[in-house]
């Protein structure tokens, strides 16, 4: 440090002089430029979540014209090739583009401001990641507004998807999408252990971690052993479609199940890693309205990590029509009937602290009785499929799209939607509207059970999934049509959320910092947040830093003029380094760019990766350049 | 029939159990959690209670204990619901091999004699309680044979033999689907198994021993010439002639059968002539090909189709 750096410890500013000189050091620069170099967790991590909702919209019409295809029988509304293309599009943007994203994305916004740090860990690795994810995205829905989307489902089991069955570049399109977007997720969840890890701020040991954030933790985990998984198969699956290898041909030695093997060990898991973080949300949720803690929090963090280590042992459930060992089966009910423990005891605990606690009926609060109402029926149906013999019967029919729909829509999106309300304030400043909000809440539970609980019968009355038509004359018309009703409620909703939205970003009222008398510390900033979070670090002395004592302890001691940040132990959050934080660039937007293009020209030639190589190296070696002590010293 | 709360036959009828003890097992959890939560919401609040965090201790445990209680009894419903599916039909008396093509169902009695061995196409003749052993396989990709009035799925898998037993217990039709997504027409993939007294599925049986009947009458042997000189005897199988093909359905005893299509369409010959003129129409994307036919031609095909009992 040279003598004449102009900020030092110990010199006194006023509070508006410190938040100058900050601004002076964090703000990003102005323009285009500066959108396209920031490293602002929570401009990153907006963007990821309009991105999508955006891509929730869009796979949410695909659905929309499913439903309406399905409104009678032998409909000719579309034919069976768009509709495979629908629904894959609808399940792979769902669960890649949309699910996933979203509950990182919330994580990246709220898990610094939650943990009380100026920035999130390896910024560039979260910058790159988004741009990542947006072409990878933008790849899938290109491809299909160019009817070569996509079209052997969102699992695309082999050989199917093989080169035999489905030539053309509609399942190279996919594979390549399914790595690209979960290197994007895998980096993020990178960002997310590293500070949650060690920039937590001082006094904030693990046991008085928000569950939101111990949430974030346990689902990056999870990412990091699940995603592997489904990206190797997606590499085998269009190295067998493109360079001619045979992973899965059986006439080859290869094996048809060994895709199935590498996806569900991700996929089930993928269930979990959506579900996680929304637990996360209702916890929040629920401490926030009944104005006091969870009930029994050691508990609830156990169950979040034991649900996650369950989740990787049942992933056979969903071969069990697969012809496996049976004694091997046998393991995987047991492990699937386990889980409803780690859920059981959590739904047990939010309802507990309804009860000792003072409920608000806000819309958020609402969501969260949504949730309960709608997923434990999700839950429940998930212990009937556990079982060998029935899930014979009911696998791959309506049933499971029923069942799936309860836990991803009831255990993700209402918790999701109730997060949408609740945050709404923090990130704009403004209040979303509470009469359009609990109207937004009835018209989007009655119109998902219309939807999705004749699904259950349809299914037992032997209605299987994917299937672009049915003959009439087999009892399934009229619950097909009254679920096509549904959706169309769902859809009112959803409009309705959209028009809140805009409403209030126009003229909603003024949140200020703690609308909702809540305890943890995003909401101890302004609303929206600055670039740096806080003008101080908080110092944290509880459980609950703004119920604890009615004014926030804070430490100083930071480096004004550069990006600095705290780092605390792993354990008990004791002020451990000071540890500098990267300034803006652009090269990880440039790398991400040499990344997707290598992506995107494989598919046309496996000489891609050799020569896509290069420009990936350049742009990776300008990121990483190193500075010379010198060039250090003239940036301070 | 086709439903699984129909269940006909010994396996679906296990599984049936299971799925009522399922439901209300299930059932009663789902109102304990709504009623907790109705409580919890609109229950009196007066003054704070300093008891209540630890009675709401001891009701979590007491849940725990009655979830631990309603899992083991679920999971030891299903282990011993599926060690009945396997010993039930464990000595059948009907041995079948069956292979799924896009998209289309190829069924073939086996049998030591070669000679009485029979093949034929989207639909199963059993006789009633027998008890029956498929073997199943794929010449393509991954079908998945669902009867739900007889017994669950079971996948057929190209490279991985698999089986399934069935036994009905009514006389009757049941329908079949394929369960697992296997291409553009995935859902015209249908199946039928007609369930039929010993009597009526030997007298079934003998008809299908039995060859093609030679043409004899003229427009059905000027069919016969169209069936040869055009594309069909390239995919397609009738014995008792030289057409040996074996990439379409078998159509020796075609007219016998209900449905035209795996279940795409009912045989009759209004419905077969749609057919012949345009496969594409009612099933688009299925691997039979327009091959246009004049109007003379048609007819007669149709009218050779007809014999083919």
């Amino acid at each position: 440090m040279s003598a004449q750096s102009p900020s030092l410890d110990g010199e006194w500013l006023d509070e508006s002089a410190t938040r100058q000189r900050l601004e002076k050091t964090w703000d990003d620069a102005p323009g285009l430029w500066g959108a396209l170099t920031t490293l602002d967790h929570k401009r990153v991590g907006l963007r990821y979540i309009v991105t999508a909702f955006g891509f929730f919209g869009l796979a949410g019409v695909a659905a929309f014209v499913m439903r309406l295809q399905l409104a009678h029988a032998e409909n000719d509304l579309v034919g069976p090739d768009l509709y495979n293309q629908l629904f894959t599009m609808h399940g792979s943007t769902m669960m890649f583009l949309f699910a996933v994203p979203i509950m990182q994305a919330v994580g990246i916004y709220f898990v610094p401001l939650m943990v009380g740090t100026r920035a999130i860990s390896f910024p560039r690795l979260l910058a790159f990641s988004y741009w990542i994810y947006l072409f990878g995205g933008l790849l899938l829905w290109t491809a299909f507004f160019l009817n070569i989307g996509p079209d052997a489902g969102w699992f695309a089991y082999v050989p199917l998807s093989g080169p035999q069955y489905s030539p053309g570049k509609r399942v190279d399109i996919w594979a390549q999408m399914i790595t690209y977007t979960e290197l994007s997720s895998i980096a993020v969840a990178v960002s997310t252990i590293a500070t949650i890890f060690k920039q937590r701020a001082p006094g904030m040991a693990l046991n008085r971690v928000p569950l939101f954030v111990w949430a974030i933790l346990v689902m990056s985990f999870m990412v990091l052993f699940a995603m592997p998984s489904v990206m190797i198969g997606s590499s085998f699956l269009i190295m067998d479609r493109l360079v001619g290898t045979h992973f899965f041909n059986p006439a080859e030695g290869g094996d048809a199940l060994l895709w199935q093997h590498l996806f569900w060990f991700f996929g089930h898991p993928e269930v979990y890693i959506i579900f996680i973080p929304a637990l996360g949300m209702v916890s929040s949720i629920v401490q926030t309205f009944s104005r006091r803690p969870v009930f029994g929090y050691p508990l609830m963090v156990l169950s979040l990590i034991a649900t996650s280590l369950f989740a990787f042992g049942l992933w056979v459930h969903h071969m069990f029509a697969t012809g496996l060992p049976r004694l091997g089966n046998s393991f995987y009910t047991a492990a699937s009937m386990v889980i409803a423990i780690p859920t059981g005891i959590q739904i047990f605990g939010w309802i507990a602290t309804v009860w000792l606690g003072k409920p608000r009926f806000t819309t958020p609060f609402l969501f969260i009785i949504g949730f309960i109402v709608v997923f434990v029926i999700g839950g429940l149906t998930g212990v009937m499929l556990a079982s060998v013999p029935l899930d014979l019967q009911v696998h791959d029919t309506y049933f499971v799209v029923a069942h799936f729909h309860y836990v991803l829509i009831g255990g993700g999106v209402f918790p999701l939607l109730g997060a949408v309300y609740y945050w709404f304030p923090k990130i704009t400043g403004r209040l979303l509207d509470e009469r359009l909000g609990k109207l937004n809440f009835w018209l989007f539970f009655i119109g998902f059970n219309v939807t999705f609980f004749p699904m259950h019968y349809l299914g037992l009355a032997g209605m299987p999934r994917r299937v672009y038509t049915y003959s009439s004359g087999l009892g399934w018309d009229g619950l097909n049509l009254l679920a096509t009703g549904g959706a169309v409620l769902i859809a009112i909703s959803l409009l309705l959320l959209a028009f809140n939205i805009v409403r209030s970003l126009r003229s909603g009222a003024a949140a200020g910092a703690n609308p909702w008398d809540a305890d943890t510390l995003e909401w101890a900033t302004s609303s929206p947040p600055l670039s740096f979070n806080f003008t101080h670090i908080p110092l944290v002395t509880g459980s609950h830093p703004l119920w604890d004592s009615e004014r926030l302890h804070v430490m100083r001691g930071l480096r004004l003029d550069e990006r600095e940040l705290v780092l605390t132990t792993v354990l008990d959050a004791q002020p451990d380094l000071r540890e500098p934080s990267v300034p803006p660039s652009i090269w990880p937007f440039l790398a991400a760019i040499a990344v997707g293009t290598m992506f995107v020209t494989s598919i046309f030639s496996p000489w891609a990766v050799i020569v896509g190589a290069i420009p990936i190296a350049i742009t990776l070696t300008a990121w990483f350049w190193p500075k010379s002590a010198a060039e250090e010293e003239i940036e301070q | 029939m086709h439903s699984v709360l129909q269940a006909l036959g010994v396996h679906a009828q296990h599984i049936e159990l299971v799925w009522h003890t399922m439901l209300w097992v299930c059932g009663f959890m789902y109102l304990l959690v709504i009623a907790f939560l109705i409580h919890a919401i609109w229950r009196r609040r007066g003054d704070s209670d300093a008891e209540a965090p630890r009675r709401m201790s001891v009701a979590l445990a007491g849940w725990i204990g009655l979830m631990v209680l309603g899992l083991f009894g679920l999971t030891l419903t299903s282990f011993l619901t599926d060690r009945a599916l396997v010993h039930a039909a464990s000595e059948p008396q009907v041995t079948l091999k069956i292979t799924g093509y896009q998209w289309w169902w190829e069924i073939e009695y086996t049998n030591p004699d070669p000679s009485r061995q029979v093949r034929t196409a989207n639909e199963i003749h059993l006789p009633v309680g027998a008890q029956v052993l498929a073997e199943l396989g794929s010449n393509d990709v991954i079908h998945s044979l669902w009867v739900p009035s007889l017994n669950g799925k079971r996948d057929l898998i190209p490279g991985r033999p698999t089986e399934i037993s069935l036994q009905p217990l009514r006389i009757g039709r049941y329908r079949g689907q394929c369960a697992e997504f296997c291409g553009l027409q995935h859902a015209k993939m249908a199946l039928e198994v007609v369930v039929e007294s010993q009597q009526d599925y030997d007298a079934w049986y003998e008809r299908q021993l039995a060859a093609a009947p030679p043409a004899s009458e003229a427009r059905a042997a000027r069919g016969q010439q169209v069936f040869f000189n055009t594309a069909c005897n390239l995919c397609h199988a009738i014995a008792g002639t030289d057409a040996a093909a074996t990439v379409g359905p078998d159509l020796s005893h075609v007219a016998s059968r209900r449905m035209l299509a795996a279940g795409a369409l009912p045989n009759d010959p209004e419905h077969l002539r749609r057919w012949l003129q345009n496969p594409q129409r009612e099933k688009p994307g299925n691997h039979m090909p327009i091959v246009s036919l004049g109007r003379d031609d048609l007819d007669a095909l149709i009218a050779y189709l007809g014999t083919l009992q």
